[in-house]
């Protein structure tokens, strides 16, 4: 139930952030690269806060999936190492922590850039 | 009936944004919110596997690059674009989006090389997003470093 009840609100929560940023792309039309980067920012201020991570804790998937999850994780882990070792862990703490996901990004890109055709979009 | 305005310089643009479909702006929320939401469920299915031998933090991780590489592989068949057709946002703020965003520009110029056409347009979107996202990082650690936290 408690695992059933996790993705209703991954679901809810997620969807909604989609739903917002589906909004102001109808009333401002950002292009996809400036809306990736107004959520990653959010993101990453309101963990700045320590506020991001709460809504993590309640929803899951639904807050970590979206890109502002990415700028949480970011800040989350550039405070936790700037914590550890200062300065230093300011600095390498950011990308580390989502070196994971960045990593996997760059190499299946290239092996499908190698592997597969471009395809002609349909208009 | 409207008289007809004359077009200028300034006016167009705004002219253009009346001239735009707005009956679409519901559907487009709904499918954003729906496709958005399902993404995100999938991601949760991702970590209660992982769960089962990692920790929270690592199957959160897992789960999400679980994702990026499946949206590598659907954008390689091109399937991401034709959901992205309809899901509008509801496909480009989840994680696969900034996988799509990597993927797509990387297979597109790969006619120009593999370091100047792949290696280079893959950070068409991801060059933005990790800039800010690190730049943001280095500044809120360092605040929390002066301020204690």
């Amino acid at each position: 139930m408690d695992t059933f009840l996790m993705f209703v609100k991954a679901f809810l929560v997620g969807g909604g952030i989609c739903l917002i940023g589906q909004i102001i792309i109808n009333y401002t039309h950002l292009t996809n690269g400036k809306i990736l980067v107004l959520f990653l920012i959010a993101g990453a201020i309101l963990e700045g806060f320590g506020l991001y991570s709460k809504l993590i804790e309640f929803a899951g998937a639904g807050a970590s999936v979206p890109i502002s999850g990415f700028g949480c994780a970011l800040v989350k882990g550039a405070v936790k190492a700037a914590k550890q070792d200062g300065v230093y862990g300011a600095l390498t703490g950011g990308l580390a922590a989502c070196a994971t996901g960045i990593s996997i990004a760059i190499v299946s890109g290239y092996i499908v850039a190698v592997i597969f055709r471009p395809r002609t979009k349909k208009k | 009936m409207e008289a007809t305005r004359e077009i200028t310089k300034d006016n167009y643009k705004s002219y253009v944004f009346e001239k735009m479909p707005k009956s679409s702006h519901w559907k487009n929320m709904f499918w954003a919110f729906v496709i958005g939401g399902t993404i995100c469920i999938i991601g949760q299915a991702f970590i209660q596997f992982y769960l089962l031998w990692f920790n929270d933090q690592d199957a959160s991780v897992l789960a999400s690059g679980t994702l990026v590489l499946i949206a590598a592989l659907m954008t390689g068949f091109g399937v991401y674009d034709n959901i992205g057709r309809f899901a509008g946002a509801g496909s480009t703020i989840p994680i696969t989006g900034f996988s799509n965003a990597v993927v797509s520009p990387a297979l597109e110029f790969r006619a120009e090389g593999y370091i100047y056409g792949v290696g280079a347009k893959m950070f068409l979107v991801a060059g933005p997003v990790i800039v800010n996202g690190v730049t943001i990082s280095v500044i809120v650690a360092l605040l929390t470093l002066v301020f204690g936290g």
